[in-house]
């Protein structure tokens, strides 16, 4: 059951592992979590969950894989009832009813009789059930299951309480925000900053001055005077390859300026512009862009390959583009764009290719297959976390 | 067990005592994340009350090593003392500067251990804390001794999220994500530091708090602690609640604002937008 858990976990990409694993069962074992579902929810929570953009997952997940009890089927429900004690039936009934549900219970007789009632049809009850007014199951008017319309109800799961009469905590998916998958809009600008800043920075913050060390010991007869000196930081060189024309003037702004506000950082940062797919020439100022043409193999001969090459395109073109010499559609090209590329990704140590297109989508893109084949996999979606990708994959 | 709860200055959500009491019973760390000001460090001073131990505070700089927190080895003053002859310097025990981390594993008591902001430090910090962390030992080089904890600290790590970390480390900690209280709880918190603050006056301050939060373009929202101390001046200044709710339109901005808005074009923005809603109510 938990095992099952902590794979479905891992499916929607939590890094859940074998050691928070133990530890969520050492942590059960030593009770921490009460026999109680909220509980068991929160100290899960702590132990498989060590980032907030991770949350929301978690939260979907646990629906989903706490849905499974309420819909059960053939012989695993039959164990199951046998296993459920009553304390956890009614702590949970505790937390789901509002002060008027407990009042309307009065009514029907009192906690005690709805319990007693509960685990009587669980018994009898056999499989799924849907509809109807005596068994359990779903979209009932029985005291018991999800989706039905009596108040003294007792939910068992259900993706969002249809009449807000009982919402647990993992349903209102509160950390939706943090999620990280979603583009980049002005929103999140400033982390993805701090997520290039980063890159940037990399080492410790001093370093001993050896000469200054040695002169100031030695003026100050003999005794020791330790010098030292702030490290430079900012190492990291960037050459900024970015598609231009039609559909990718918005996005080709948006990383221009991510980019241009960390530029600070880097000791290097070089703009060339290309359309669809780089080939013999590029440019450095698509205003007047006859006149700023540089040719890509004087690009080549100029920056070395500590330079880390960050392209920019949605990769969407005809795939002739790429595979077929004169496939170009502005200009007769000698070779494929597939052998600039190759040419480009070759002498840079570092590349990567950042795409504003949705992740989901790119399968459906022929040219985007054959871009991610070229780039060998490293091309990464324009939200947070495809930026934290990339920079990750470059200062590796 | 003595367990963590909510205290009378302290107000916890049921998912963070249990994610204390989970890291206590477990003697594992805690990660703490949130946004500024709801409260993370004094989530330390807290657990440390609750639990009748002591604490020991570890504030991270950025250039702080985690060699700091082990122990220093001054070989500076022992080259000097080596120079001027002391007798001291035979003796390499001397040199040794305890860190925080040696001091909460040495001490005859259990201790409550906060390392405070761990992101500002450098990237490897926690790296190199794994293992110090996970045995609660470490060996002193210098003297050929190891270090083990006579009693595992309560280990309290809080993050402000500049810096990622390692998932090595991440895999050790229990973790805990402080969201922003909703205005039930707020108005709990209100109430345990200021308990005989006028009710009227803490509603109209709440109303007018959420207000400023729900604009959407602020560079830093106000948090808790901005809360805290807004209803501090307005106590000490002993405003009457009318004023905020004031409908004129000369006070364009709540009074004392200075405690909620930390930027200009924040106050600037607020003012704009308090104009333009009072203009579409006459």
């Amino acid at each position: 059951m938990l095992a099952h858990f902590i794979l479905a976990l891992r499916n929607a990409g939590i890094p859940a592992s074998i050691t928070e694993y133990l530890a969520l069962l050492r942590g059960m074992k030593a009770g921490v979590a009460d026999y109680n579902v909220d509980d068991f929810y929160h100290l899960s929570r702590a132990a498989l969950v060590k980032d907030e953009r991770h949350l929301d997952r978690f939260d979907r997940v646990f629906g989903e894989v706490f849905k499974g009890l309420e819909a059960p089927e053939g012989e695993g429900f039959d164990t199951l009832v046998r296993q459920l004690p009553e304390e956890w039936l009614r702590k949970m009934a505790e937390k789901l009813l509002t002060e008027e549900e407990k009042a309307a219970i009065q009514a029907a007789g009192g906690f005690d009789k709805l319990m007693e009632m509960l685990r009587q049809r669980l018994a009898e009850q056999k499989g799924r059930h849907q509809g109807g007014s005596k068994w359990i199951g779903t979209g009932g008017t029985s005291p018991f299951g999800a989706h039905g319309y009596n108040p003294e109800g007792v939910r068992i799961g259900q993706e969002e309480s249809r009449h807000r009469r009982a919402v647990k905590v993992w349903d209102k998916r509160e950390f939706r925000d943090l999620d990280d998958s979603v583009e980049i809009g002005t929103r999140n600008i400033k982390l993805a900053l701090r997520r290039l800043r980063r890159f940037a920075r990399q080492g410790a913050a001093t370093e001993l001055d050896l000469p200054d060390t040695i002169r100031s010991t030695a003026n100050n007869a003999g005794s020791l005077d330790l010098k030292m000196v702030p490290e430079r930081h900012n190492t990291v060189k960037v050459l900024l390859f970015l598609d231009i024309g039609g559909s990718m003037d918005d996005w080709v702004k948006l990383s221009e300026e991510l980019f241009s506000a960390a530029r600070a950082e880097f000791k290097h940062l070089e703009h060339f512009y290309f359309h669809n797919c780089p080939y013999e020439r590029l440019w450095t100022n698509n205003r007047r862009r006859r006149e700023s043409e540089v040719s890509t193999l004087e690009v080549l001969r100029k920056y070395g390959p500590d330079y880390k090459a960050v392209f920019v395109g949605d990769a969407s073109m005809s795939p002739y583009e790429i595979v077929q010499p004169g496939g170009s559609v502005e200009h007769w090209n000698e070779e494929p764009g597939s052998a600039w590329m190759a040419r480009l990704t070759g002498h840079f140590r570092r590349s990567a290719w950042l795409n504003p297109m949705p992740q989901a989508g790119w399968g459906r893109t022929h040219s985007i297959g054959l871009m991610r084949q070229v780039m060998e996999d490293r091309m990464f979606p324009l939200t947070l976390g495809g930026i934290e990708a990339m920079t990750r994959e470059l200062s590796r | 067990m003595a367990g963590f709860r909510s205290t009378e200055n302290y107000i916890a959500s049921r998912d963070l005592e249990v994610a204390v009491n989970a890291a206590v019973t477990l003697q594992r760390p805690l990660l703490v994340k949130g946004e500024p000001g709801t409260g993370k460090t004094v989530l330390a001073h807290e657990v440390a009350k609750a639990l009748g131990l002591p604490l020991i505070e570890w504030h991270i700089k950025s250039t702080t090593k985690a060699q700091q927190g082990l122990y220093e080895y001054d070989a500076v003053s022992r080259l000097r003392d080596g120079q001027l002859g002391d007798e001291r310097v035979h003796d390499i025990s001397n040199y040794i500067v305890r860190g925080k981390l040696w001091e909460a594993f040495a001490a005859d008591r259990q201790h409550v251990l906060l390392i405070d902001e761990i992101d500002k430090a450098d990237i490897e910090f926690p790296n190199d804390l794994l293992l110090e962390l996970d045995r609660m030992q470490f060996f002193v080089y210098e003297t050929k001794e190891t270090v083990v904890a006579r009693h595992r600290p309560v280990v309290i790590i809080t993050s402000n999220n500049e810096k990622e970390l390692p998932d090595a480390f991440l895999r050790r900690c229990f973790f805990h994500y402080i969201r922003f209280p909703d205005r039930e709880t707020m108005e709990r918190i209100v109430q345990a530091h200021f308990p005989d603050i006028k009710q009227e006056l803490a509603r109209e301050a709440l109303n007018v708090f959420f207000q400023v939060r729900g604009v959407g373009e602020l560079k830093k929202k106000p948090a808790t602690s901005e809360l805290l101390d807004w209803l501090k001046l307005l106590m000490i200044e002993d405003l009457p609640p009318e004023v905020l709710r004031s409908q004129d339109p000369k006070v364009a901005i709540p009074p004392l604002h200075g405690a909620l808005l930390k930027n200009e074009q924040d106050v600037h923005l607020f003012e704009r937008l308090a104009f333009l809603s009072r203009q579409r109510q006459r």
